[in-house]
């Protein structure tokens, strides 16, 4: 049997998570042998149709394009997966905001369990997946006929989006759910890199004191080092910054290959979303923080002070 | 209108656990437990909206050992009206609380269920998902905001990169991401009007649930450890061995 991506998208390109999730299909085919497909739901989404057929990987694109499959309405992306998914053996989704909502529903309505965010594959009904924030990692097998699985990006490398040559087939989308309307999206708009899928992340925590002082003390080397900009939960609950800045269990998953925390204490959970980055750099006056048990450079300065020098130095 | 709030006990976000010598198990025997964080917010979207006359009754539905009384007794504290503990030492797993819940919701007819995103032990992010699904209901996840009017939530929700509003036709399910609200803090003369609130207890079977668990867990294991690495005097030799040491500069 095949092995069934949902791929998430804007109607106009393939966001990053997809690929991530095409190479954990990937593996699994090691041990079914099945072919993946993607199915890209949407509307006026030719072009994604036309760009998942370059994925290396995919065998087949199925395409179901209608309205109500513009904004990814949790309720109609389930229904149209739920259309094809007799054929499956395993759907995978990326862990991303799209991917948690739809994949439980589908799960529920096979009467199958989910296994969420996994990092490995151990065999076809076993895998690898984080729980308490990370500090556990369980290996997990699933008894049941359908494997539904989402994909933690960090855990799998992204598929290369050339070299592909599959076909595309269209699908019937299934009717309108009808009891949920799309009003609007603000996407925040970034002139630097996508923080899940940045080189180098630059976060800041509670030790920034404020919102002026986060953008006053970290833009500048953020920009100097062409990284993307993170926070802690308590930077976020103190209203520096949104919530989709938020690195942590509770945010977003990143292991860049450099992740520069500045004025961060380190909580379990905060480290959950961070420790697997490459290189790990902390600034906090605290020399009893606990980040300097992850970091592999430490300075027990004040932020303020430092990171300006920093910047300072970057620009000689 | 009714709003149903799920709640689960957890271990204290605070607590590190650890993994039982054998690998069979984390201990938290004598570990701190409490309400799962995201519920926390769950329970006080609820009772605010009490508060401003939009619910009629709160109800929270807890699914567990017998201890989550614990948990429901806070959420009462909090504001909620009355309790319903679905008893069970089974281990429960997302799709069959959500099976439960579905249940649960059949009987008490709420216009609003409202779930935490994801609770902190096994950082699923599933049950409010499925059981919406079970109940053919719509969802808005990770809510940021929420308003009921005419006859429908408008929910606005935490997307990757930004945020979305949608509109739901109620009954609707919400799950509650952290910007939603604070939680009120349980006060001790809450906490004792809280002991004289009904608290109902039912168990799967009478629910006509399978809530045998689907996934088997064959090992848990503490991740590798990343090792404290040096601390640099200043940022000048820090940049010098980011460049030269480390070679990601």
């Amino acid at each position: 049997m095949s092995i069934l991506v949902v791929g998430e998208h804007d109607n106009a390109t393939i966001k990053g998570g997809t690929l991530n999730a095409v190479t954990a299909a990937a593996v699994i085919s090691l041990f079914t042998g099945g072919e993946t497909h993607l199915l890209i739901a949407g509307h006026n989404a030719q072009s994604v149709a036309e760009a998942g057929t370059k994925i290396a990987g995919v065998s087949k694109v199925l395409l179901a394009d209608a309205p109500h499959l513009a904004e990814g309405l949790a309720e109609n992306v389930e229904a149209t997966v739920l259309s094809i998914a007799n054929g499956y053996s395993h759907i995978v989704l990326p862990a991303t905001a799209y991917g948690k909502s739809i994949a439980p529903r589908i799960a529920a309505r096979l009467d199958v369990a989910q296994m969420s965010d996994i990092i490995a594959v151990e065999s076809a009904d076993t895998f690898v997946r984080p729980v308490y924030a990370g500090n556990v990692i369980a290996t997990v097998r699933s008894g049941d006929s359908t494997k539904v699985v989402t994909v933690r990006t960090t855990g799998f490398d992204a598929a290369a989006t050339d070299g592909g040559s599959a076909s595309i087939e269209k699908i019937a989308a299934a009717p309108d759910a009808g009891v949920s309307q799309f009003l609007n999206r603000q996407v925040t708009k970034l002139d630097r890199p996508e923080l899940t899928s940045a080189d180098v992340v630059v976060s800041g925590g509670r030790g920034l004191g404020s919102a002026e002082n986060y953008t006053r003390i970290l833009e500048p080397l953020a920009d100097k080092l062409g990284g993307a900009l993170g926070a802690s939960r308590a930077a976020v609950d103190a209203g520096f910054v949104p919530n989709d800045y938020q690195v942590g269990q509770t945010g977003k998953i990143v292991a860049p290959e450099l992740y520069i925390a500045v004025g961060i204490s380190g909580a379990i959970q905060h480290l959950a979303g961070m420790k697997d980055s490459k290189v790990i750099v902390a600034v906090n006056k605290d020399a009893e923080a606990p980040i300097f048990s992850v970091a592999d450079y430490g300075v027990v300065d004040d932020l303020f002070v430092a990171v300006p020098e920093w910047v300072d130095l970057l620009s000689q | 209108m009714r709003v149903i709030v799920a709640v689960k006990r957890v271990v204290d976000y605070n607590v590190k656990v650890r993994v039982r010598s054998d690998g069979g198990g984390v201990d938290i025997a004598n570990v701190k437990m409490s309400m799962n964080p995201f519920d926390e917010i769950a329970v006080e979207e609820a009772v605010r909206l009490k508060e401003a006359g939009v619910a009629a009754e709160v109800v929270v539905v807890s699914a567990g050992v017998a201890q989550c009384q614990e948990t429901l007794r806070t959420a009462l504290a909090m504001g909620a009206d009355r309790a319903i503990l679905i008893e069970t030492n089974e281990e429960l797993q997302p799709l069959a609380v959500a099976k439960l819940l579905n249940a649960i919701v059949d009987k008490e007819q709420p216009q609003l269920i409202i779930f935490g995103k994801q609770a902190i032990d096994d950082d699923s992010n599933q049950t409010g998902q499925m059981m919406a699904a079970l109940a053919s209901l719509p969802q808005a996840t990770f809510a940021s905001r929420l308003q009921i009017a005419d006859g429908r939530a408008i929910v606005s929700r935490e997307i990757d990169g930004g945020a979305e509003t949608l509109s739901l036709a109620l009954p609707a399910v919400v799950t509650t991401d952290l910007r939603l609200n604070e939680p009120r803090y349980v006060t001790l003369p809450n906490l004792m009007k809280a002991k004289k609130k009904p608290m109902e207890t039912v168990r799967p079977e009478d629910l006509a649930v399978d809530v045998r668990p689907r996934l088997t867990t064959l090992r848990l294991a503490e991740p590798p450890k990343r090792c404290a690495g040096v601390i640099v005097p200043d940022v000048k030799t820090l940049v010098e061995k980011l460049k030269s040491e480390a070679k990601v500069l």
